[in-house]
């Protein structure tokens, strides 16, 4: 193991040393301390886990143990990435976990282990590295979702992520030895040099690529692989859904990037007519169920949905530029569904859950700030101007006319003006609505952090406007050095 | 000559309703009225130097401000205005002090956000006006929609919320369309958003067929047309007053704007092929909405069909490619936003004493309120063109265009001289004169000053414009001239 081998994978073992630590740590420390312990050293863990990927980063594919990972400027970009989400969930989740008991060392280390988790899987070479790193996130999410033992909703979300997560696990693994056998290579950059001389029958080829597609939109959530976004969203504790909701995506959009659009590239034609179908679907069935959620965790869950649908757009085109928009897409994405549930969690006190959507009535008249910041993250959801929302979607839209699919853009845009409604709709309750009485009321009760953030990260979505365009260069800069 | 005088006209309205936002609840309501009016009225001052600094002769882009914006995707800063655009700037600054003047005393509560909201939505507005790059343009166009849509949804009627939100997805499925086809325009011209690069591009009469339906349905949705204007009379009926103004007298035009600044520009074959069916729709417009109007029993309903009919007027006028019916349609605008706005005022000044809108329980009016009865037939006159006021210049510049293009459009056109006379003359019969039949009518007060002032600018402009429109006229001239010389070329 040479120096350059433990620089790519710094950031990965620091953190996982530290949620081990913390984990031991927990049994020794008083009662008082544990809950400051855990939470300051795993915000110290993730600055420092984001700083090691940004400080050791390449431009250009750099490979190391044996050729298990890589570290490039993409890697680099969405570890710093998950880091930074990571550490928003924690604050965002403190005072809601702190209440309801969940606040403690196995919290911090599920947590820890997950980022680790995505790490591995955004700078993975090989399908067996890319397989375990999926599957260490997965399991601290099964777990982080059933943590609330008090709770049977949790319990049952938990049992159903697990169950048809174990089985999209099989298909993915399934797939990955038909690839196996196929072209008798691991490695995804000499996946696609060895797809490109094989010559066999067709029927095991694409048979390996429906697997591993199945395995991947599962993982994502996309349609008719999305049964178990809402019941988890809805039944996990909301700081878990936060976790699962946006750190996971980035991790997701590498995985697929690297393994379609770079490993399975001379597939290209058959993976994006299915993807064409796959987004299409996604998008109408996500935002129109969405319509018709009571429950706001639910509703976002359908919500997330029909966004992987949007960014599957951007991956189908095949291009550069499509995948660069993509990225841009689920980052931007991450960032105000993060900020979505922050707000949520933010207005869950002791015995209030915040989740059902006329909870939020006449919010405008009891807090003005939060319901404007939640108005801003709506709209940008929404994809409205002048949020990041819009700029999102512009890109991806671009990179599709581009493409020279217009009509797919057009189809795609038809089914987000029905998406529109339901989040117009969180508007509407919040802003014209009068409060219900008799309700118990929402109460605004988190700590000053969290609520210094959910300012920066509401404003960030209109303020960020004037400088978006170096989120493009940025993606465009990591994704070109690959294709 | 101020630099960077539309970005000033654009930021600062924008800066100063964040600033009203920031005074918090209605404890500091009158810091909130008194800023709003300060930042309008600065504005609007401000907004007089694009008058008085504009070159006339010169069919090009004016006080043009250009700066990269987003490299990656060659997207610009880039504001300019031309003869068509300027007065409709100066529009949008002069009414947003009368909406500011007309709430002052009517909202009462969440003063600061009411005021916010129209401050903001100005310098959108304006932005609107004077984009010259598609995606700057677009972002304007579409942001404009979440003031509106709070407005409508806040300060609102009974029925406010199926109001707001059909407002606001009509106005969507239209834009997202027309964004399809700006990201289709900036691949064939050579990424570039620059407007002036869409018009000098070549298309297949195909594209452009494509291209002109995308972007109708975002400009015929805002005009609105018929058969896609069924929002408006929900949106003018259950928007506050201050709300109904900007609509009729501003977002109407944003959708007439965008016919001259993109639609037939950019896609001259397929416009002059298709003008027959747009001709067609205004004509319906122009004849079954006014009949439309005839039977309503609601005053804001009655005038909010009234504008549909009188936007029927104005594309007509577009698209029947004749100068002189081209700038009959743009004055009509510049009219048709006095007017209108106008009339929702009086409509509004009558609520807020009545809170009514219903025909049937006025009566007489004018024994109550002589003031206010003059303003109001003065208004009505206006609407149903009477000569001398602004409302006839432009009807009669379209009827005579029309008449050089084709007989039937003029004479089917000139019908709405009879109707229009018909629905608002009814209206104020039954309204202003009469017998007092009602209680609450014989204790009504009749206009305070605040009211007389809003009313009398509006009187000043309504005459001034119907006596001698020679100075809006000379400067929309060439550039009217240009656009049409353009749009005789064909692109393919």
């Amino acid at each position: 193991m040479t120096k350059q081998d433990i620089l790519i994978v710094l950031p990965e073992i620091v953190i996982a040393l530290m949620a081990c630590f913390i984990l031991v740590l927990d049994l020794y420390l008083p009662a008082t301390k544990k809950q400051k312990f855990g939470y300051g050293l795993s915000m110290l863990t993730l600055a420092v886990g984001a700083a090691l990927s940004l400080i050791y980063s390449e431009t250009a594919p750099v490979y190391g143990l044996n050729g298990l990972v890589l570290m490039d400027s993409l890697s680099a970009i969405l570890k710093a990435g998950i880091c930074i989400l990571t550490a928003c969930v924690l604050v965002y989740g403190r005072s809601y976990a702190n209440i309801r008991g969940l606040w403690k060392g196995e919290f911090f280390a599920l947590t820890l282990f997950g980022v680790v988790g995505m790490m591995v899987m955004t700078a993975s070479n090989h399908l067996l590295s890319l397989y375990v790193g999926l599957e260490l996130l997965a399991l601290c999410l099964y777990a982080m979702v059933a943590l609330r033992i008090d709770s049977t909703a949790a319990s049952e979300a938990a049992m159903k992520y697990f169950v048809l997560g174990a089985l999209a696990s099989g298909i993915l693994l399934y797939g990955i030895s038909l690839l196996y056998g196929l072209t008798g290579t691991l490695y995804i950059s000499e996946l696609s040099a060895s797809m490109v001389r094989y010559d066999g029958s067709t029927l095991p080829r694409t048979m390996a690529l429906i697997l591993v597609l199945v395995g991947l939109l599962f993982k994502m959530g996309a349609v008719p692989f999305h049964m178990w976004v809402p019941d988890v969203y809805e039944g996990a504790p909301t700081s878990t859904t936060i976790y699962l909701a946006t750190a996971p995506k980035l991790a997701g959009f590498a995985i697929i990037l690297r393994l379609l659009a770079d490993g399975l590239e001379s597939l290209a034609t058959e993976w994006q007519g299915m993807l064409v179908v796959v987004s299409m679907v996604s998008l109408a069935l996500g935002n129109i169920i969405a319509i018709a959620q009571r429950n706001i965790k639910r509703m976002l869950a359908y919500s997330a949905i029909a966004h992987v649908g949007f960014f599957l757009l951007g991956i189908l085109t095949g291009e550069a530029s499509g995948y660069a928009s993509a990225m841009a897409y689920i980052l931007i994405y991450a960032v105000v569904t993060l900020g979505a549930f922050g707000v949520i969690l933010a207005l869950s006190g002791e015995g209030v859950e915040a989740d059902l959507i006329e909870d939020y009535s006449g919010l405008n008249q009891s807090h003005p700030w939060v319901a404007f910041i939640m108005l801003l993250l709506m709209f940008s959801l929404a994809g409205i101007p002048p949020t990041i929302g819009f700029y999102a979607k512009l890109s991806v839209l671009q990179a599709v006319v581009k493409a020279d699919m217009t009509w797919v853009a057009v189809a795609a845009v038809v089914l987000s003006v029905v998406g529109a409604f339901y989040y117009l709709r969180i508007v509407k309750v919040m802003y014209f609505d009068d409060p219900i009485t008799g309700h118990s009321g929402l109460q605004f009760s988190p700590k000053a952090d969290a609520r210094l953030l959910l300012t920066i990260n509401g404003l960030a979505v209109v303020g960020l406007m004037p400088w978006i365009g170096g989120l493009t260069t940025l993606c465009e800069g990591a994704i070109g050095v690959l294709f | 000559m101020t630099p960077n005088i539309l970005s000033i006209l654009i930021w600062l309205p924008i800066l100063g309703g964040v600033l009203i936002l920031s005074t918090g609840g209605d404890r500091n309501a009158q810091l909130a009225k008194k800023l709003a009016l300060g930042f309008s009225a600065g504005t609007f001052l401000l907004s007089l130097s694009i008058y008085t600094d504009f070159d006339i002769t010169t069919a090009s882009m004016q006080f043009v401000e250009r700066y990269k914006w987003i490299e990656a995707l060659h997207i610009q800063y880039f504001l300019g205005v031309d003869g068509i655009s300027m007065p409709l700037i100066i529009l949008t600054t002069l009414l947003t002090i009368i909406v500011v003047i007309a709430g002052w005393e009517v909202i009462t509560h969440r003063v600061a956000q009411y005021m916010a909201s129209f401050l903001i939505m100005e310098g959108l507005m304006i932005g609107v006006f004077s984009s010259m790059d598609a995606i700057l343009f677009y972002l304007f166009w579409e942001s404009m929609l979440i003031p509106m849509f709070l407005i409508i949804g806040i300060w609102g009627g009974s029925n406010r919320v199926y109001a707001a939100i059909k407002f606001f997805l009509y106005t969507l499925v239209g834009s997202l369309l027309m964004l399809v086809a700006i990201i289709y325009l900036y691949f064939t011209s050579g990424h570039t958003f620059n407007i002036a690069s869409f018009h000098a591009t070549p298309l297949t009469y195909g594209t452009q067929v494509l291209i002109f339906l995308a972007f109708f349905a975002a400009f015929a949705v805002k005009v609105p047309m018929f058969p896609v204007h069924t929002w408006l009379p929900d949106a003018h009926v259950e928007a506050p007053t201050g709300g109904s103004v900007i609509l009729a007298a501003i977002t109407l035009k944003m959708g007439a704007y965008g016919f001259l600044r993109f639609s037939i520009p950019i896609t001259p074959d397929a416009s002059s092929e298709l003008a027959i069916w747009v001709i067609g729709l205004s004509l319906i417009a122009v004849v079954y909405i006014a009949l439309v109007a005839l039977v309503q029993r609601d005053m804001k309903k009655l005038i909010a069909y009234s504008s549909i009919s009188h936007m029927g007027f104005v594309t007509l006028g577009f698209f029947i490619f004749d100068s002189q019916g081209m700038e009959g349609a743009i004055v009509q605008m510049i009219s048709h936003g006095f007017v209108s706005g106008a009339l929702f005022l009086c409509v509004g000044v009558l609520y807020d004493r009545m809170h009514s809108r219903e025909i049937d329980s006025y009566g007489g009016v004018a024994n109550t309120m002589p003031v206010f009865a003059v303003f109001f037939v003065f208004f009505a006159m206006a609407n149903a063109g009477l000569p001398g006021t602004s409302g006839f210049v432009g009807e009669f510049l379209v009827i005579l265009g029309s008449f050089r293009v084709n007989g039937w459009y003029a004479v089917v056109a000139g019908l709405t001289l009879v109707l229009g006379a018909a629905y608002t003359l009814w209206m104020i019969k039954r309204v202003v004169y009469g017998e007092v039949t009602n209680e609450k009518v014989k204790a009504l007060v009749d206009v305070n000053g605040r009211e007389k002032v809003v009313l009398g600018v509006l009187v000043v402009c309504v005459l001034g414009l119907g006596i001698y429109p020679m100075p809006l006229l000379e400067v929309m001239h060439s550039t009217v001239e240009n656009l049409l010389q353009h749009a005789a070329n064909s692109k393919l």
